[in-house]
């Protein structure tokens, strides 16, 4: 019998942080003290909180250490494994009042999280389906298999189970209408594409619980009568094709998938497909032909895959995250399911929190909680005391919200009517050194490199609108600029063939709508508020820091800065061109920009 | 000089290495992609012979396979160098200033995104989002991952390779 489980973070994040030298020293320590039949060591899934990785939580006491290097196992074994001393120094300090925190379920990070779906990430050890069982896991197939197909679909129907994959389609219906198709055979298929820059939830869910996902996808097929699924996971995702991998097999043996599962009957068999990096290849209709071996382009739809899909055989696309959630569904009714959330919106919500937040990481909520109390309460606020910006939601397709709609209640239909888009969860903070211009400038950089080139409006609209964005962050924006976007905008999102040039223009038109002051700065003043927008930055030394290096003046290539060695020097103006050479040469920090 | 003759075949090409990785794959459907990675995981990139071999035995137009190779950014059509180099341009990364990390880098190579250095040592990429936000700026050296990135760190890591 184990005294102590421990429980070391193996998501993507803390593994870069170091999390297997860890784990390493940990085996040699305990073996020196005679302790591996005492304590074990489990490598989990992501906990979520990246930032603070590695990640080392002791059970059965629950104390949370964070940023654990391998050079601190030998204390930690020593000081509290042996002698029971907490080894405050590697706990989580609260950034506010600087107080340590011992357990985990005390971080404000966590305390305000509702994990439903992220339940099993970071407690229990991916690779272990016994694991995901004693957790309730595979209880709601077997309530699957006691109903009959409309029976299953009226559940997830009256859950109010919306797509997390981005447009939020109720999901029964889906179903329905792909159990309604007739034919012979039918897919299903799990998007686990995730494009989105700056987005990471499913790639954790797929890491850190993949019997969930799983598990999900075998009752959409009983669901619809389908008997074959792929899952498209991109490459980038090595840790998540191994876990999927890991789980099937193990899932096979368990008898809950393959041939008569859990002698019902029902056969389902489950195929990996491995992305090749492309955007557009998450949109379903491209992802559909990038199955079947073609390049990654959308079709127009209708037909629509539950009618037509994979090898013209209706076929059901979900996302990760929606998939997640339907063995929950399942298991303990719609009745419950429904209780979390909003009207519109039902149950929880897993967002990626990066940017300029203290706290970033994955993090899951209820729907309806508002934006502040994700970026402050959970996300810590914004970092070295700056000052809120806005936040952007739904990466590339989504846009940004301001300081002054920070309540919004954060579910689908809200999110739309701010311009934004729940998009599949990615949420990136920006301060106010980040010029709204450049984000849009960046956004669009992203789309237009994207953009499958089938249709013209999105292959040329998103590249002229680039051209616009890119003259303006260069201080060429001409008075028409913005009247010429906002035209391009709406011609790029009404004519598009596919949802990716149909939303292309959302970053632009947000940023418009709440940040007109900082394009209209760059066009008329040639200013950039923020500070980012090289060419249009002036630069100045600072006397007091200067302290005469000569550094700066042989770097400059137009021999705009003089002074005497020693005496502090100064940058004329007239003949500086913005280089920036001078900034990023001073090690006093004394070039400056206005 | 590509060596290819006019009937598209080169002689000490390894076609029976490309036989070998096409055995998994006949009578299945939709296997563009898998038998390029499968090249690809082979010989580093995708030579041309190799592509045109593809074609031949599996009747699909060189120009498709071409089509197919080309649109995906794994893909790659001429060799790479030992160490890949990926920096991170997702949107985290961005705002968290990720521009000068990618800049200094070019810099310190003395190459472009998507080039080689000449000894062969680096390739230069830049992808979108690692899944490792958290840590932004982000780059991986080929399956190691760099967190929290700033300029003035990197001559060291890339002293290591
Ligand atoms: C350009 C584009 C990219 C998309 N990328 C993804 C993606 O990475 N993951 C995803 O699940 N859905 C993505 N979608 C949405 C899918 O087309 C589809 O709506 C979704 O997978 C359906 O699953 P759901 O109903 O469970 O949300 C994308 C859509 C578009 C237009
Ligand atoms: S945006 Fe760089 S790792 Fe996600």
């Amino acid at each position: 019998m184990y005294e102590r489980h421990i429980l070391i973070c193996a998501g993507t994040g803390c593994i870069s942080s170091g999390t297997i030298s860890v784990k390493d020293a940990l085996e040699n320590e305990l073996k020196k003290h005679n302790l591996q039949d005492k304590v074990r060591i489990i490598l989990s899934g992501c906990h979520g909180f990246c930032e603070k990785g590695p990640i080392f939580i002791v059970y059965p006491e629950d104390i949370f250490y964070c940023e654990v290097q391998a050079e601190d196992v030998p204390e930690l074994v020593e000081e509290y494994l042996i002698k029971g001393n907490v080894v405050e120094r590697l706990l989580y300090k609260d950034p506010t009042t600087d107080m340590a925190i011992t357990s985990h379920d005390e971080i404000p990070f966590y305390s305000r999280q509702k994990r439903q779906v992220l339940r099993n990430c970071g407690v229990i050890d991916p690779e272990s389906i016994d694991e995901y069982i004693i957790r309730g896991g595979y209880v709601g197939l077997e309530n699957a298999l006691k109903m009959d197909r409309m029976g299953i679909i009226n559940e997830v129907k009256s859950s109010g189970l919306r797509g997390r994959g981005g447009a939020g389609f109720p999901t029964g219906m889906k179903w329905e209408f792909a159990y309604r198709s007739p034919g012979d055979k039918k897919y299903v298929v799990c998007n686990a594409d995730e494009g989105d820059p700056g987005a990471f939830m499913d790639r954790s869910v797929l890491e850190g619980d993949p019997h969930a996902v799983l598990e999900g996808l075998i009752i959409a097929g009983l669901a619809i009568g389908s008997d074959e699924a792929y899952i498209y996971v991109r490459a980038e995702y090595p840790l998540a094709i191994q876990r999927l991998k890991t789980a099937i097999t193990q899932a096979e043996e368990y008898g809950v998938l393959g041939e008569n599962i859990l002698n019902s009957g029902a056969n389902f068999k489950i195929n990996i497909k491995e992305g090749a990096g492309a955007f557009v290849c998450g949109e379903e209709t491209a992802l559909l032909a990038s199955i079947e071996g073609e390049r990654g382009m959308p079709r127009p739809r209708p037909p629509f895959p539950a009618v037509k899909g994979l090898w013209e055989k209706p076929t059901c696309i979900n996302n990760v995250e929606t998939l997640a959630n339907i063995p929950l569904i399942l298991r303990k009714g719609a009745a419950w399911y429904s209780t979390v959330g909003t009207e519109s919106s039902k149950g929880t919500k897993i967002f990626a929190l990066t940017g300029k937040v203290n706290n970033t990481g994955l993090c899951e909520v209820p729907m309806g909680i508002s934006l502040r109390e994700i970026v402050f309460d959970i996300g810590g606020g914004i970092r070295d005391g700056k000052k809120y910006k806005a936040v952007q939601i739904g990466g590339p397709s989504g846009g940004c919200i301001p300081e002054d709609l920070l309540d919004l209640p954060v579910d689908f239909d809200s999110l739309t009517a701010a311009g934004a888009m729940m998009g599949s969860g990615g949420m990136v903070v920006m301060d106010e050194d980040t010029c709204m211009v450049d984000l849009a400038r960046y956004f669009l950089s992203f789309t237009q490199s994207e953009s499958c080139g089938k249709c013209t409006p999105c292959r040329e609209g998103t590249k002229r609108m680039l051209e616009i964005l890119q003259r303006i962050t260069k201080g060429k924006g001409e008075p028409e600029d913005i009247p010429r976007l906002e035209q391009l905008a709406a011609a790029v999102k009404d004519s598009s063939l596919c949802g990716l040039g149909q939303t292309a223009p959302n970053p632009v038109l947000t940023t418009l709508r709440y940040f007109r002051d900082e394009y209209e700065a760059h066009i008329f003043d040639r200013r950039c508020p923020a500070g980012v927008c090289k060419e249009l930055l002036s630069y100045y030394i600072d006397s007091e820091l200067c302290t005469g290096c000569r550094a700066c003046v042989r770097v400059c290539p137009t021999d705009a800065i003089s002074g005497e060695r020693k005496e502090p020097h100064t940058i004329d103006e007239t003949k500086c061109i913005s280089c920036g050479a001078c900034f990023d040469r001073c090690r006093f920090d004394a070039v400056k920009t206005k | 000089m590509s060596g290819v003759t006019a009937t598209g075949t080169e002689k000490d090409f390894a076609y029976d290495k490309v036989e070998t990785l096409l055995q998994e794959f006949t009578g299945k459907k939709g296997v563009t992609v898998p038998v390029l990675q499968k090249i690809q995981e082979e010989f580093g990139y995708l030579p041309r012979p190799a592509m045109e071999y593809v074609a031949k035995r599996l009747r699909i137009p060189i120009s498709k396979i071409f089509g197919v190779a080309t649109f995906y950014a794994q893909f790659h059509l001429h060799p790479r160098g030992r160490n890949i180099i990926r920096v991170c341009r997702g949107t985290a990364c961005h705002v968290r200033g990720v521009s000068k990390v990618a800049e200094k880098i070019q810099e310190i190579l003395g190459i472009g995104v998507g080039e080689t250095t000449e000894d062969l040592n680096f390739t230069y990429e830049e992808v979108a989002c690692i899944g490792a936000c958290g840590l932004a700026p982000v780059m991986t050296i080929n399956d190691k991952t760099y967190g929290k990135l700033a300029s003035n760190k990197l001559k060291g890591i890339l002293k290591k390779y």
